[in-house]
């Protein structure tokens, strides 16, 4: 179980975390989400003790981290967002390395490393240069060196970035297995989707605040837009023009991403003709209309009025 | 303690710098090469070599047997090489450095010296030294082998025969003398008169000779044992590259810090001391191994061997790997990226390297400086090594060295410590 109170952390006059609170229980996966510079890594930093908070508390099962060597330490298994790896070791001296800061050794280490290698899908390639690995290995690797001390709850601080689909499904995979083990699982992204597939619940974070938290379906629900209208606009010209639609009756969040415009409405068939002729009257073409169930972009467009992936 | 991790990371950071070949050649290769090099152009092992000669044109205007005389005994003179030269080309070969110094013997010369040999009254004939600026040490030796030079072969002319006759006739001449002085200079003149023609070997012997001879001795650690240039290079050198290596390790923290692995460590249950003392401690031992190798090889190449106190080497020797070591740590708090550190790491350590006497030895620095160099670490180590390699002298002679240095690394270690960011 992890326990996260109040958490506050400020550099300079730039607050970076404020009064983040949470719990996740075991066997649970929460998506920490948010857009870059949200505060998410700077949260995750101060649940795995490298950052010291302002204030607030983390508890890991119960107890606090109250020291640098503080035993509950072992409890925490941290993905970084980096590929925190020695691309001039291989993989068995990187997992050896790591075997030992928890002062893993002997048979000991060689079984979990066995077990880590097996989750990676890296049993063949122990021995190889972690140089020689493609990004997608890399991950795994860097995945799977959090595992080697087990423990009971996984930091995973954007552990997809830059992979192919196949590493991307092969890690969704080990974690869906980490989960069935009963691990508490905390997964930050920006990465809507994977949160959308993955987690069991979502805590949207913006400006170091958490604006929305709950189950898909209690975060979905939290605005009233459910339906989005997506228009290939063939003369878009220069932005800017959103917010007179965004004033429209009914019309939650209007944004135009190069040549699409995403548009938020409350009720389908009402706003969808004032969007329209809206766009008609202004002289814009469109060229395609689809319409779309709100998902968590589209949540967090609503709650904030900005992209994810703009920022 | 983790002891588990803790010689865990010490084997990582060895593996790791045996294992990256530009840092290997830095660190080894380098400055056994350098060293060889300054050892050998600072008189090489026993002062065997061949020493190269300045090279003197000799202007000869006067054209006199004094003159003449002066430029054979120079050509003589096994620290110069001399060659008779126009006083516009010797000139012209100054300019373009082809020759260090010229001299100029001016028409009448000989008759000016040999006049004011005895009389203060003469006029002096002047004798331009034509020398290149960057050989003003050169010209500073040409002058005094030219002193003796002339001192010899004018005076062996004024007290010839001939030449006291003549002083003698012009003495006769002069009414502006004190009668006194006169008389005195008469009956000196006489007197070396007779004392020429009662000379066996003839007026040749009659000159003043130096009244000395010099026996060199370069006084080191055991008498008869050679002084062995290669062993103030090979620990100036060890020093610089051993400093460049904590350079590198004081990168390797930056760049660990970029690439998330000191997350990694950070959140893994390890102490700050585990955490830096590890580092510290693989920096020390890489420093040590350096060491044992440069100095191996000097031993083995060159027969650089360890005169004073061994235990005394040995000590000097941890003590400046565990000062490297702390300089390493110290570099990695200097600046928030590996970037922007490298540059003032590596200005500064030339400096202190510069500074320390690991170019050329200290005593060449202005006495200001030398004092000021104390509060310089490198000086303590380059003063140590050589105290223990080549000046042969006993441990108490390593204990100041080993202090300062154990200070130095104190200090270092505790500012880094101080303004470390442990956060990640």
């Amino acid at each position: 179980m992890l326990e996260v109170s109040s958490l506050h952390k400020r550099y300079g006059d730039l607050v970076a975390v404020e009064e983040v609170s949470f719990t996740v229980r075991p066997g649970e996966m929460v998506g920490l989400l948010g857009p870059n510079g949200a505060g998410k890594t700077t949260t995750v930093s101060m649940i795995a003790g490298l950052l010291q908070p302002d204030r607030g508390e983390v508890r890991i099962e119960g107890s606090a981290v109250r020291r640098e060597t503080d035993p509950v330490k072992r409890r925490i298994g941290l993905v970084p967002q980096e590929l925190a790896l020695h691309d001039e070791l291989s993989a068995r001296e990187n997992l050896a390395l790591f075997g030992a800061l928890y002062a893993i050794k002997g048979a000991e280490l060689r079984r979990t490393m066995g077990e880590a290698f097996e989750i990676a899908g890296l049993t063949d390639r122990a021995a190889d240069r972690v140089a020689t690995f493609s990004g997608g290995m890399k991950r795994r690797l860097n995945l799977a060196a959090a595992l080697l001390h087990s423990p009971s709850i996984l930091l995973l601080d954007e552990p997809t970035v830059g992979v192919d689909p196949q590493s991307r499904n092969a890690i969704f995979s080990n974690l869906e297995e980490l989960k069935s083990q009963g691990k508490t699982l905390v997964y930050t992204t920006h990465y809507m989707e994977e949160a959308e597939r993955l987690c069991d619940r979502v805590i949207i974070i913006d400006h170091g605040k958490v604006i929305a938290s709950g189950t898909l379906d209690e975060v979905r629900r939290l605005v009233p837009a459910t339906n989005v209208l997506e228009i290939e606009v063939e003369n878009p010209g220069m932005d800017g023009w959103c917010g007179e639609l965004r004033a429209l009756k009914g019309v939650d969040s209007a944004e135009l991403a190069g040549s699409t415009l995403r548009v938020t409405v409350r009720d389908l068939v009402r706003q969808s003709p004032d969007v329209l002729g809206w766009l008609r009257d202004h002289g814009y073409r469109c060229s395609h209309i689809a319409s779309q169930r709100a998902d968590l972009e589209t949540v967090f467009l609503a709650l904030t009025g900005r992209s994810v992936r703009n920022q | 303690m983790n002891l588990t991790a803790f010689t865990a990371l010490v084997r990582r950071d060895l593996r790791l710098f045996f294992m990256d070949r530009r840092a290997v050649v830095m660190a080894f290769a380098a400055p056994i090469l350098i060293a060889s090099f300054f050892g050998y152009l600072f008189g090489g092992v026993s002062n065997s070599g061949a020493a190269s000669k300045i090279k003197v044109a000799a202007v000869d205007e006067d054209a006199s047997t004094v003159s003449r005389g002066i430029i054979t005994a120079l050509a003589g003179d096994q620290s110069l090489e001399v060659q008779i030269r126009a006083l516009e080309e010797a000139r012209e070969s100054v300019r373009t450095g082809k020759t260090a110094v010229a001299i100029v013997f001016p028409k009448g010369f000989a008759e000016g010296a040999a006049r004011a040999l005895y009389r203060r009254d003469q006029p002096r004939p002047e004798v331009p030294l034509l020398y290149d600026p960057s050989h003003a040490t050169e010209m500073q030796m040409v002058r005094g082998i030219l002193t003796q030079h002339v001192m010899e072969a004018v005076t062996t002319e004024s007290m010839s025969a001939k030449s006291v006759d003549d002083s003698l006739r012009e003495l006769d001449k002069t009414a502006e003398m004190d009668p006194a002085d006169k008389t005195a200079l008469r009956n000196m003149l006489t007197e070396i008169q007779k004392w020429s023609r009662r000379s066996p070997a003839g007026p040749a012997r009659s000159g003043f000779n130096m009244p000395y001879t010099v026996r060199d001795e370069a006084v080191t650690a055991h008498k008869g044992t050679p002084y062995n240039s290669m062993a103030h290079s090979f620990a100036g050198m060890c020093v610089q590259f051993i400093l460049f290596m904590g350079i590198d390790t004081g990168m390797v923290m930056l760049y660990q810090r970029r690439s998330g692995l000191w997350k990694r460590l950070r959140a893994a249950p390890l102490s700050r001391f585990v955490l830096i003392g590890s580092r510290a401690v693989s920096s020390a031992l890489i420093a040590m191994i350096i060491m044992l190798a440069v100095f191996g090889f000097a031993r083995v190449v060159f027969g650089v061997r360890i005169e004073g106190s061994f235990a005394g080497m040995a000590g000097v020797c941890a003590a400046f790997a565990l000062m490297t070591a702390a300089f390493g740590l110290l570099v990695s708090v200097v600046g928030k990226t590996p970037e922007a550190t490298r540059g003032i790491a590596i200005l500064v350590t030339l400096i202190l390297v510069m500074l320390g006497g690991s170019w050329v030895p200290t005593f060449i620095f202005p006495q200001w400086l030398q004092n000021a160099t104390f509060a310089v670490p490198t000086r303590w180590a380059v003063d140590g090594l050589d105290a223990m390699i080549w000046r042969g002298l006993p441990f108490g002679a390593a204990v100041g060295p080993i202090a300062a240095m154990l200070g130095f690394a104190a200090a270092f270690g505790a500012v880094a410590v101080w303004r470390f960011r442990w956060e990640a």
